[in-house]
């Protein structure tokens, strides 16, 4: 993250900056989610409420489970391939890391400028597809294999609807750069109206509803859990790896779902910047991660309810909502946009 | 270096920057975690019986077909992306070129339809 300052700096002194701000932007989010969310919401919902004893109000699980992965023996099983094996949880995370690069966080406070931002960021974000296989084929269990080769499948149906709903918000806002679609949602009008902006979610919310699905469904997450099923495949791609490793995984997962949420905070919500607000203060490159943090947890708490309200899909009902569902409707979406915005 | 390049290799940074955060936090449990090797504890994992065969058993991919789709599809979303920022400039004429092109990948999704293939075999 750089500031007004920090722009008159060296390209090392940025980049320096920029690899802190880039560890908080993935620690933080995921971190808060799978506190918040993971450990608080889902406690209450399914009235499992161990994880609320450690700590004044379950505040130290959080240190106490980072603690113990710590302290746990490192398996890796004899026929594994190794290489592939101790490289799998890196691409994982690795990805993330490269998917933050394009969310703005306020009007200056970017990681990189990249004019095709939105199309890069859901380019790299299906990398860790790669990790996962990797994680499946070397770990030379039966139950991984099936679960990478689940993943593959799942990460493919659903990779399209995700795009083509992004699509839709391309059209309206005329840019593929996500500094871009902020400006396009803030300067925007509604027939006229221009009091609170244009957020995409008002004019693209089947658009938004795709996305969500589709995001639900790319992180993984119930009721599109099929590689990790407990009950079938133990845990999947994930059966054989323990300790620290296990835990690079998880963070993974949680940090994967923060930066797929920033984009989706960008696209259909405005991303850091809110109406009423003075925007071209210098103080919104403060404010701005704290309004993108809030809308991150807004939409992930819309992911965790639907994850702990409906039960697990069957292998062949998720490819047959994607294929036969998501995508023809997504193409309607995208047609009637563009018509709109001709017509308009 | 242009900027348009820096910003690529702000992507390049990041990249090194996950695996060094990863290989010190491996690290760093290396030094807390035990290690006391058994032949039992490195055995594949199979429910608690001992493993039949190898691990890379053989067994079907369902979805090959959907790959294939996914490709189309795919390459069809290189082409509209670029159509969708610039569709202001060419108005009618791109809107009516575009119709045309996504109509027919409709039609390829309905013969995958048609033909069964998107059926789970």
């Amino acid at each position: 993250m750089t500031t007004q300052l920090a722009v008159e700096l060296a390209y090392w002194q940025q980049s320096i900056l920029r690899s802190v701000g880039v560890i908080a932007a993935v620690l933080l989010p995921a971190g808060t989610i799978v506190y918040l969310f993971l450990f608080k919401m889902m406690s209450f919902m399914q009235s499992r409420l161990g994880p609320n004893e450690a700590g004044p109000y379950g505040s130290m699980q959080l240190l106490a489970e980072v603690g113990k992965f710590l302290q746990k023996e490192d398996l890796i099983p004899d026929g594994a391939d190794r290489r592939v094996f101790t490289w799998a949880p890196i691409v994982v995370v690795a990805s993330t890391f490269v998917t933050y690069v394009v969310v703005p966080f306020g009007p200056d406070a970017w990681f990189a400028q990249i004019p095709t931002g939105i199309y890069f960021a859901l380019a790299v974000s299906s990398l860790s597809v790669i990790g996962v296989l990797m994680a499946g084929w070397s770990s030379a269990n039966k139950y991984s294999l099936m679960g990478g080769l689940r993943a593959a499948g799942q990460l493919i149906a659903y990779e399209l609807p995700l795009v083509l709903a992004a699509l839709g918000v391309v059209i309206q806002a005329g840019t593929m750069d996500m500094q871009g679609i902020v400006a396009a949602q803030r300067t925007g009008e509604i027939f006229g109206f221009g009091g609170i902006g244009n957020p995409f979610i008002l004019t693209q919310f089947v658009g938004f509803m795709i996305f969500l699905i589709a995001m639900q469904a790319e992180l993984t997450q119930p009721p599109f859990d099929m590689p990790v099923a407990e009950s079938e495949l133990v845990a999947g791609y994930m059966t054989e790896y323990s300790g620290f490793r296990f835990l690079l995984f998880f963070i993974g997962e949680y940090a994967t779902a923060g930066a797929f949420s920033a984009i989706a905070a960008t696209l259909f919500l405005g991303g850091w910047a809110l109406p009423g607000l003075d925007l071209d203060n210098n103080l919104m490159n403060v404010l701005g991660p704290v309004v993108l943090l809030v809308k991150i947890l807004l939409i992930m708490f819309l992911v965790m309810w639907f994850r702990v309200t409906y039960p697990r899909f069957r292998e062949d009902q998720l490819q047959i909502f994607a294929w036969k569902y998501l995508i023809p409707l997504s193409l309607v979406n995208i047609t009637a946009t563009a018509v709109l915005k001709v017509v308009f | 270096m242009s900027d348009f390049l820096r910003s690529y290799l702000t992507v390049g940074i990041f990249l090194g920057v996950a695996v060094v955060l990863v290989s010190a936090l491996l690290g760093l449990s290396s030094l807390l975690r035990p290690s006391k090797p058994t032949p039992q504890k490195s055995i594949v994992y199979e429910s608690g019986v001992d493993p039949v065969g190898t691990g890379w058993a053989q067994s079907q991919i369902r979805y090959y077909i959907f790959a294939l789709l996914f490709v189309v599809f795919d390459v069809e979303a290189v082409f509209i992306f670029p159509w969708a920022t610039r569709l202001e400039a060419y108005g009618l004429f791109g809107l009516i070129e575009m119709g045309i092109f996504i109509f027919i990948l409709f039609l390829s999704l309905v013969y995958a339809w048609r033909k069964g293939v998107l059926r789970w075999v």
